[in-house]
């Protein structure tokens, strides 16, 4: 097969994958909240429960068809986006998930940028003297970072800078439309999130760049009295960020994930505090509307990485890489 | 002995070993310098440290190095015990999916997938506002989410083992299946069970932490280290000190707990050694 061939077939394998496994995804979250022991509708509302309230909910959610119905409305629903009303606001629970995504997707990003900022400089230092007291400095410090839970990294950062200095505010995401103050407010909860990545990717970027500088063609630059900043920075570096992009998928996946714990500390809006919140008034519908998006992301941010790395090193699609 | 003389001869090894039995000392020794972790010191709320209380008091002037102490004991019972149950859940499934091959062992990878296509903390959030909060049904649902990492290593090693002539051998000469996972299977899997098990502790431990402090792991009256943080949180206006004591020993818990592991990784799996 040539490689363009190859690449495209392992693009289609990857995307039947990735249907079977949203379609899984879609059916164990159904399931998840089906299986919950009492009268959904009761569970549901809670204390809210009123006949009529009941009743939306029975019709909304299809309680009153049999178990098959019921899954295939709600898989129906998932991929068209109509997550039906909220019964705490009245308002389409699409419409309450698309007004804070921005906030978290902005989050996420600006911490994988952050991340991918100062941890990939971090990891070629290392790599430029190893052995060296330097290098075991930063290996350490790497560790830590990777190993400070972002529970506690937020906690710190907001009694510093927000309580103690007052350099940056404490809670929200900013005024809408004033960019200088979003930016503000995006800056503690964005560095918090960063952190571990930050680590995790110097790491990585250490380790395959030795691995890189090790190899023959490396040997042959040097024998050629190449500089190794040179080396380094024109033909090494390139090849060690493969591994740094196969795992960025996983990384915004695993950011958006953890942001709920920044979200809340901060008490900014976004997906992760949506969920919150609705947990805790047991607003199930709601929470389910979000686990899918995130769902969705994090597999089709995954697929895209995929799709990038085939597409980087033909290694990949061939099964070798 | 020999495992730990291999672990004191480098530095990450000797600083993991060096804070874990800091935090276990502290998880064990803190009430024997202080007083009831429940009893109310109304008169002496949000006290500095000092001689009455060493760490100092919460909101309510219970002692915080007692309540430090027993919570850090518990987050630890509960982190080990979630360890445990899903590397062992994990290592069977694994090892019978491995050794099936076909349907079964298409299915649990595909469940295993599926569990992973979900952010973990997501999932753990998910699970327990369906099902409860109890510290038994916390174990069980967080260790839902860990039980896939166990299961795809297990699964992986059986699959290289079944192929392996010494357990075609055992097979021709019909010893029983159950004998021969037993004798052959489940020490080989054993070790980089083991690995990932202590790699993935201080994970949990984190895990735990930041489930509690959103109110969704250990309930009062029991407290664990997330749950201080965010006792401590909540009235961050009148003393800083609660948060920061916990959200410490945690922090060096997790650091302790990863070095410990990575060293044990590179005394058990030297192979992966080489890319530190």
């Amino acid at each position: 097969m040539t490689r363009s061939r190859r690449t495209a077939a392992f693009i289609a394998t990857r995307l039947a994958s990735v249907v079977l496994t949203i379609v899984g995804a879609t059916l164990l979250l159904f399931l998840m909240v089906r299986l919950v022991p009492g009268d959904f509708a009761s569970v549901m509302l809670g204390p809210r429960a009123t006949p009529e309230l009941r009743a939306q909910i029975v019709h909304d959610m299809g309680l009153d068809r049999n178990l098959v119905e019921q899954l295939l409305l709600f898989v129906s629903r998932a991929a068209t986006g109509n997550f039906g009303e909220d019964v705490v606001s009245h308002r389409p629970i699409l419409d309450l998930v698309l007004e804070v995504i921005p906030n978290t997707l902005a989050l996420a990003f600006s911490a994988l940028a952050l991340a991918l900022v100062v941890g990939i400089p971090i990891g070629v230092i290392a790599a430029l003297k190893p052995g060296s007291w330097l290098d075991s400095g930063l290996a350490l410090l790497s560790i830590s970072f990777i190993t400070t839970p972002t529970l506690v990294v937020s906690v710190v950062l907001f009694l510093v800078f927000a309580i103690g200095l007052h350099w940056l505010p404490v809670a929200g995401a900013g005024n809408p439309g004033d960019i200088v103050d979003r930016l503000q407010h995006l800056i503690l909860p964005s560095v918090a999130l960063a952190l571990g990545w930050v680590g995790y990717i110097s790491r990585l970027v250490r380790a395959a760049l030795l691995d890189t500088l090790a190899e023959l063609h490396v040997r042959t630059l040097r024998a050629y009295g190449v500089s190794e900043y040179r080396i380094v920075g024109l033909f090494a570096l390139k090849l060690a960020l493969v591994p740094v992009v196969s795992i960025l998928g996983i990384g915004l996946g695993d950011l958006i994930g953890s942001s709920v714990v920044v979200e809340i500390i901060f008490a900014r809006p976004g997906i992760g505090s949506l969920i919150f919140n609705s947990i805790a008034q047991r607003n199930y519908p709601v929470v389910q509307a979000c686990v899918v998006f995130i769902v969705a992301f994090y597999i089709l941010a995954n697929l895209v990485v995929d799709m990038i790395n085939a597409l980087l090193d033909p290694r990949i699609a061939a099964g070798r890489g | 002995m020999w495992a730990l003389k291999r672990i004191c001869s480098e530095r990450d090894g000797r600083l993991g070993l060096a804070f874990t039995i800091a935090i276990l000392a502290f998880a064990l020794l803190g009430p024997l310098f202080s007083p009831d972790p429940n009893v109310l010191d109304i008169k002496a709320r949000f006290a500095a440290p000092g001689m009455a209380h060493l760490l100092g008091t919460d909101n309510l002037g219970r002692d915080l190095l007692a309540r430090t102490s027993v919570g850090t004991r518990y987050a630890l019972t509960l982190a080990v015990l979630i360890v445990v149950i899903s590397s062992v859940i994990g290592s069977l499934v694994g090892i019978v999916a491995g050794i099936a091959g076909g349907w079964v062992d298409r299915a649990v990878t595909a469940v295993f997938d599926i569990v992973n296509a979900f952010p973990p903390l997501i999932l753990a959030f998910a699970l327990i506002a369906l099902y409860g909060k109890g510290s038994a049904t916390f174990v069980l649902l967080v260790t839902v989410v860990f039980i896939p990492q166990f299961g795809r290593m297990a699964r992986a090693r059986a699959r290289t083992l079944r192929n392996l002539s010494f357990i075609e051998a055992e097979r021709m000469l019909a010893v029983h299946p159950g004998t021969i996972v037993v004798r052959h299977y489940l020490p080989n899997v054993a070790g980089p069970i083991i690995v990932l098990a202590s790699m993935n502790l201080p994970v949990v431990i984190a895990f735990e932490a930041s489930l509690s402090f959103l109110g969704f792991g250990v309930q009062p009256p029991k407290s664990s280290l997330g749950t201080l943080i965010k006792d401590g949180f909540v009235s961050i206006n009148q003393s800083w000190w609660p948060t920061i004591t916990a959200a410490l020993v945690l922090a060096v818990a997790t650091l302790g707990a990863t070095l410990l592991g990575e060293a044990l990784r590179r005394v058990i799996d030297p192979k992966s050694a080489g890319a530190r």
